[in-house]
Order: structure tokens, then sequence, then C-alpha cells
């Protein structure tokens, strides 16, 4: 078997545009806290997989959603590399039933920081007859075939995701460097023993290897991070007056995946999401949490984990993450 | 979980060890449980899939137990993380299986562990697995250990059942090279939950700290500040735009010591010599940087230093080498023959290396040591001589696990093989697996 060389090259003027005064902006201003504390080390250990990424492969490529953790993946891989450039494209699985918001927010944060975005669109793979609509009428499962298709035709070799160990007991078993086969697959029990902070990222030709630098945060530090560091999340994050249906007690928006249906009825709510994903099966929660101190304070007091409280696709059996993964969902 | 939004607990590191069935699965879930960091749909989902399986009462072990494969044979086979926090610290924990055919995920949760959980079964004492486990653990160099005496409950809390197992423990752990201030042992019942966050009127003769008040004051060992420093370069910034056209920092992860504003440094294999001149990361400049924080270093002169090169104090700069003993955890299920062609990736760089002898092999299971073996097989340890393709600044992993550390790769398939340890780690397992059990 041939395995791809290991290379450092500099992707800085193929695939940025962005102008190292938006970057010296962003963080101008500001000032390092000398304390080796928790979010500093977490930090620190991001920013040193962005840098070993960038070292060893040749096409790496960001996942964005939208939500607040690959906000926060963003976040980390531009200060990885400042003053220069971030050195990768950013790639969003758009599955035709996101928010208005999260578009909205996506395009920003494109402009501001001046990146080259692939998008991967499920329309139209439904256009074009490639996918079917489901019988539930959920996109999530469909965003895989985009996904894998948009990284074999990229030829992106390392692909960064946002997912946490703390999210789903599949993912706690997530390698940092998590080796997938040419069909995107992920298998438990073939995966390499991570020793120490060293990386192995040797793939063969087809092969590709997911890279999660926010393992080890949880749901609280990426918070108390995005407070500390005064990341812009999409709005949907704060409390706001929203016309949402209750189904199955989540707060849904209606849309074109559907809804209210019969027996449900419309009402204006205080909500806030907790998760970006798929509008057919991403809740909201009732909330008056408008800022990120006032989250930081319903988190601690709240009760349901944030893909218990929001997401309906994970309550379908108890290996539903484990199962979508093992078929190359990230 | 805190309440105190603006307090920032420090981080501990942490893994478990132990034998099939002493309960490990469970502790962790006590663990969480106990933390409150388990929330309410979470407890509804085990307390449902318990009532499935018939159970009376909720299984903590499915907490933690993911995979359809554990959860279907009632074992842990592969490494979870686990995240839990107090009001003084936050946690994160590498739950380990503790299947003889898995030691490579004790080998892999241990690596980066500043203290292990050790547990074993009250009704069995220390059995051959613990002590496996505490001579791997002592290999690679774990700070602390915790050994908690499970199930103390099936053996009606007996006192001297309690203090055999934790004098036997005392004595295999002294011998390993431990000091006995940094190993505790606790009586405990992770079914029940005595001495895990509440302190047991059950145990009555014992009065050391419950697990987690151990786990929340227990020292976080740092690399002494007086190592020097270790710096291996990831990268190359160089943004080559009008704001920074000359800009050239050295980007990567303090590994020992402390990086200093002003400190002479060298770089090495080459050895050329300059100054840190400034210390960058995105919100700032620093005065001095860490183990473990992640910066840019600025030098006074436009050396020559790319990815793969090591940064380094001046006066006990590791001389580069080519040929080095090692000793190696061998994880993969080809065995290690004199001859074979590796790569070995040792900080941030890869170099082609062949094994020219393996010298002996200390069979973890057995607890001997074989001179000369013909290979090592899966989860063998052993020493090896390597010789490389290009020049090493390694340090002993006795004296730095961060610098001394390396893994052996297959340059055909890509896969890990080996954990390796600089120097002849083996040595202080080897007197203690030599005196009868």
């Amino acid at each position: 078997m041939r395995v791809a060389l290991i290379m450092t090259i500099d992707l800085t003027d193929q695939f940025t545009t962005g102008t190292a005064s938006d970057i010296d902006a962003l963080f101008a201003g500001r000032t390092t806290p000398a304390d080796f504390d928790t979010l500093t080390a977490l930090e620190s250990e991001a920013i040193h997989i962005f840098r070993e990424v960038a070292g060893e492969f040749e096409r790496p490529v960001i996942m964005f959603s939208g939500g607040k953790d690959s906000t926060v993946l963003l976040h980390l891989a531009i200060k990885a590399f400042w003053p220069a450039p971030m050195p990768f494209p950013v790639l969003h699985v758009d599955t035709g039933h996101n928010l208005p918001e999260v578009l909205e927010f996506r395009d920003r944060l494109v402009q501001r920081h001046g990146l080259r975005l692939v998008v991967a669109s499920v329309e139209d793979y439904l256009a074009d007859g490639r996918l079917q609509e489901r019988a539930d009428g959920i996109r999530n499962p469909l965003q895989i075939q985009p996904l894998l298709d948009a990284i074999g035709d990229n030829r992106f070799d390392a692909v960064f995701g946002g997912a946490r160990r703390d999210e789903e007991r599949a993912r706690a078993k997530e390698r940092i460097f998590s080796l997938r086969d040419a069909f995107g697959q992920w298998d438990p029990k073939r995966q390499r023993p991570e020793l120490w902070n060293l990386y192995n990222g040797r793939h063969a030709p087809g092969e590709h290897v997911r890279v999660f630098p926010l393992s080890n945060f949880t749901e609280l530090d990426i918070w108390r991070y995005i407070a500390r560091e005064d990341i812009e999340l999409a709005s949907l994050y704060y409390a706001h007056e929203r016309s949402v249906f209750n189904r199955d007690g989540m707060w849904m928006t209606p849309g074109p995946w559907g809804g209210p249906g019969d027996g449900q009825e419309l009402e204006t709510r205080s909500v806030r999401y907790r998760t970006v994903g798929d509008g057919s099966t991403t809740g909201a929660v009732l909330s008056d949490a408008a800022d990120n101190q006032a989250i930081l304070d319903e988190l601690t007091v709240s009760r349901l984990t944030e893909r218990g409280a929001t997401r309906g696709d994970d309550r379908v059996s108890e290996a539903a993450m484990e199962d979508r993964k093992r078929q190359g969902y990230f | 979980m805190s309440t105190d939004k603006t307090a920032q607990p420090d981080l501990l590191r942490l893994a478990t060890a132990g034998s099939v069935d002493d309960g490990k699965s469970t502790l962790v879930g006590r663990l969480l449980y106990d933390t409150k960091s388990v929330l309410a749909d979470q407890i509804d989902a085990v307390t449902r899939a318990s009532v499935d399986r018939g159970l009376a009462t909720p299984d903590l072990s499915l907490l933690v137990d993911g995979l359809r494969a554990e959860r279907e044979q009632g074992i842990t086979i592969d490494v979870a993380y686990r995240y839990f926090a107090t009001p003084t610290r936050t946690f994160v924990l590498a739950d380990t299986p503790g299947h003889v055919q898995y030691t490579r995920n004790t080998v892999s949760g241990a690596s980066t562990a500043q203290l292990v959980v050790l547990l074993v079964d009250a009704r069995s004492g220390v059995v051959a697995q613990t002590r496996r486990h505490a001579a791997v653990l002592a290999l690679l160099g774990v700070p602390r250990l915790v050994l908690a005496v499970n199930k103390i409950d099936l053996v009606d809390h007996a006192e001297s059942v309690y203090r055999e197992i934790a004098t036997e423990f005392a004595e295999l752990t002294a011998g390993l090279g431990w000091d006995p201030s940094a190993v505790q042992s606790i009586p405990v019942s992770a079914l029940h939950g005595d001495n895990v966050a509440v302190r047991s009127s059950n145990t009555p003769y014992y009065d050391g700290p419950t697990l987690i008040e151990h786990l929340e004051s227990v020292p976080v060992d740092a690399e002494p500040d007086t190592a020097g420093l270790r710096f291996p370069v990831q990268y190359v910034i160089r943004p080559r735009t009008a704001e920074h056209p000359d800009y050239r920092g050295y980007a990567g992860q303090v590994s020992v010591g402390t990086a200093r504003v002003g400190d002479p440094v060298v770089a090495l294999p080459s050895g050329v010599r300059s100054t840190i001149e400034r210390i960058d990361t995105a919100d700032g400049t620093l005065d001095a940087a860490q183990p473990g924080r992640s910066v840019t270093l600025v030098l006074a002169d436009d050396i020559d230093v790319s990815r793969g090169d090591v940064i380094s104090s001046v006066g006990d700069a590791p001389a580069p080498v080519r040929e080095f003993a090692a000793t190696v955890c061998w994880l993969a299920e080809r065995p290690l023959r004199a001859g074979a062609r590796v790569l070995v990736k040792h900080g941030t760089r890869t170099v082609q290396a062949i094994v020219d002898a393996v010298e002996s092999r200390f069979d973890e299971q057995a607890l001997t040591v074989t001179p000369a073996p013909d290979e090592l097989g899966l989860n063998d340890i052993g020493l090896v001589h390597l010789r490389t393709a290009g020049d090493l600044p390694v340090d002993d992993y006795r004296a730095s696990r961060r610098s001394g550390s390396f893994l052996l790769i297959d340059p055909a398939s890509g896969n890990t093989l080996s954990a390796g340890l600089v120097g002849d780690a083996l040595e202080a397992v080897r007197t203690v697996a030599a005196q009868p059990a």
C-alpha cells in the first residue's frame, strides 16, 4: 500500500484572501492571561493540534456548521496561526433546512475573515436524485454522502470537526486524530492508540483523518471560553421571541421542513437554541438568557444535556450516534 | 459542578486501571453521578436501559459504556474520556479497559495521566493483573496512584482485609519506585458510594480522604522549574503580508522547562545559537511560557529553523544521536523482530529507523524477563536498540516524559506500532520482576 507523503507546505496563498490587518484587528487591545488556567490549557492543546495538522497534511479543511462549537473551532484556528492568515478553507454541509440566522452568520464570518468557503448541498443531491427525502423528513442522515463526496472531490486529507467527547457516549470513545477509510467509516475497535501528545496522521491515499481539537472541552468550558474571548455567535443562541410549536417537549421553528402538525399550535415564546442543526430535528429551549453570563448561569442549573434537550435524532436509539459515526458522520 | 462562574479551577488528568469486573465503569459512573456531572436525560436513558435489561436499580456503568459491543458484553472495550468538575478542580478522566488484550488502551490512557486510580476487588486483593498494571504505570512514569479497594461492602467492610491489601500494594509500589506519599489507598464501594464523595460510616478505621477529596487536593505535578527548555518546532509562521513582511516565528508548544524572553537558546540538531527575543500569542506577548503552553517564539537572529527542530536551552541541550536504547510497549498484532524498518516520531520530527537488536523482553503478563528474545509480541514490553536515519535530540524518559517519548510507526500501513521510551525505563520494573511474587 502506498502511503501519502507527509509534507510541510504553505497553503496560505491557495486558500485565504484575508489580510493580516483583519486578523490584527480581531485581537487588538487584548491581553494574554499570565496564568495557565484550565481554559488556557484547553486552548493551548487545541492550538497544538491545529499546528500539527498544518505541519503534516497537504489539504486540511474545517467543517463548519454555524454552531457554537464550530465558531470556537474557527476562532482557535485563527489564533493558532496569528499573525498569518489561517491556512485552511471552511466546509459547510448545507442540509437546506438551516435556520436563516445560521446562513446569515456563516456568510458574515466568511466575509469578515476572508475565508474560502466550500458548500456541500443536500438540496443539490435531492434535486438530481442522488438522494431521496426520508419519510420522516429528517435531513441529518442525508448529510453523510455530500460530506464524503466533498472530502473526496477536494482531496481533503484532514477534516477538522468541533465534536466534543462530553457530548455523547460514542463520542467519548473518539480519538483526537481519527482515521477514516475510503468510505469515511469509523471503526471503534480498530482505533490507533493515542500516546502522550504525539499524534499519528499517517493515512493511505483515499483515506482521511478527522481531527477534533475541542475533544477535551465540555459544554461549560465552551461557554466560559466564548465569554472570555468575547466570541460572536449566531444570534439564535441568545434568548429572543420566536414563533414556535411544541413537539415531544421540544420547541420547534416552523419552516420548509414542516410543522406545526395536528394538535400543535404556533405560539410566541422567549427561546434560545443550545445546538445548531437541521431545522426539522433541532429544537429550542425556553429561556430568558440573553447574554453569555446569563447562559452560564442557566447552564449551571440545567438538568438536561444539550443533546437530550434539543436533538431529536439522538433519541432514536441507544446507539444512534455510534451508528451515524460508523457510516461516516462526524 | 461549580456555581462560581468566575473561578477557573485547575485541571487534573487522570486514568483508571484494574482488571475486568472489578467495577471500573461503575466507579466512573459513580464519580460522574456524585459530582452532579450527569444530567436528568442521561439518568433517564440509563434507567430505561437498566429496566430493559431486567435490573432493579440503574446500572451506573451504562453511563460510560458507550459502544454497542460494550453494552452487549457488559465490558469496556476502548478508552473513553469523561469530564467532571468540583468547585475547586476540573477533571479529564481516561477510562481504560481491564482486559489483557486491551492493554494498549491502558498505555494510551496512562501516557498523559498525572494520576491513575487502580482498582482491586476487595475479595481478591492484589492479583497478577494489578501487578502488571502497576508495572506498566511505573514504566510510563505516572506520578501518583490511588488504590481503590472496591466492593468493600462484599467483605463486610472488614478492616483486616483492607489493611492487608493496602500493605501489599504499598510494598509493590515502593519496589517500583514510587514515594509512599505519592500513593493513597482508599476502601470504597462504587456501587453504594462509600468513600467516593461521602465518607462512609461503614469504615470507621479509615481516616483518610474520600476519593473526591483526594482528587481535589492532590498536588498536580509539573516538570521541575529547573529543567531546561525543550520546544519542538511545529510550524514556521511567515505571513509575508504588508503588515508583517519580515515576521518569522516558530510555533510550538513548550514541552519541558520554561521559555523566557532574553534566554539564550540553541536550535537542534543544527547547533546554531540565538536568544529568545519575543514570545508571541494572538493575545499579546508573554514574558515566560510554561510547559503545555502553545506560543510562537521569535528569535533575535535569522537562523535556519524548521518543523522537526527543537529549540533548547543552551546549558543542558541534549546531544543529537542516531543510535539509542529504548524501551518499547509493543501495541501491534505483527511481532517486532531485529532488522525491522520503522518510523520514529519524536516531538515534531519523524525519521526512518532500523531496530538493530531486541535486547530483552519483559513479559508484563508473566512478570519475567527474557534476554535476547526472537521477537516482541502484542502487549510485550522490551528493550531495543534503534538506529535512525537522522539526528534526534532525545532525553531519557526517566528525566522527561515529554521529550523522552516517541512513537514507532509502520511505514507501510501507517499504524502506530509502539509506545517508545528513550533509555532503559525497564530497569526498576525488572528489579521487582526478579523478586518472587
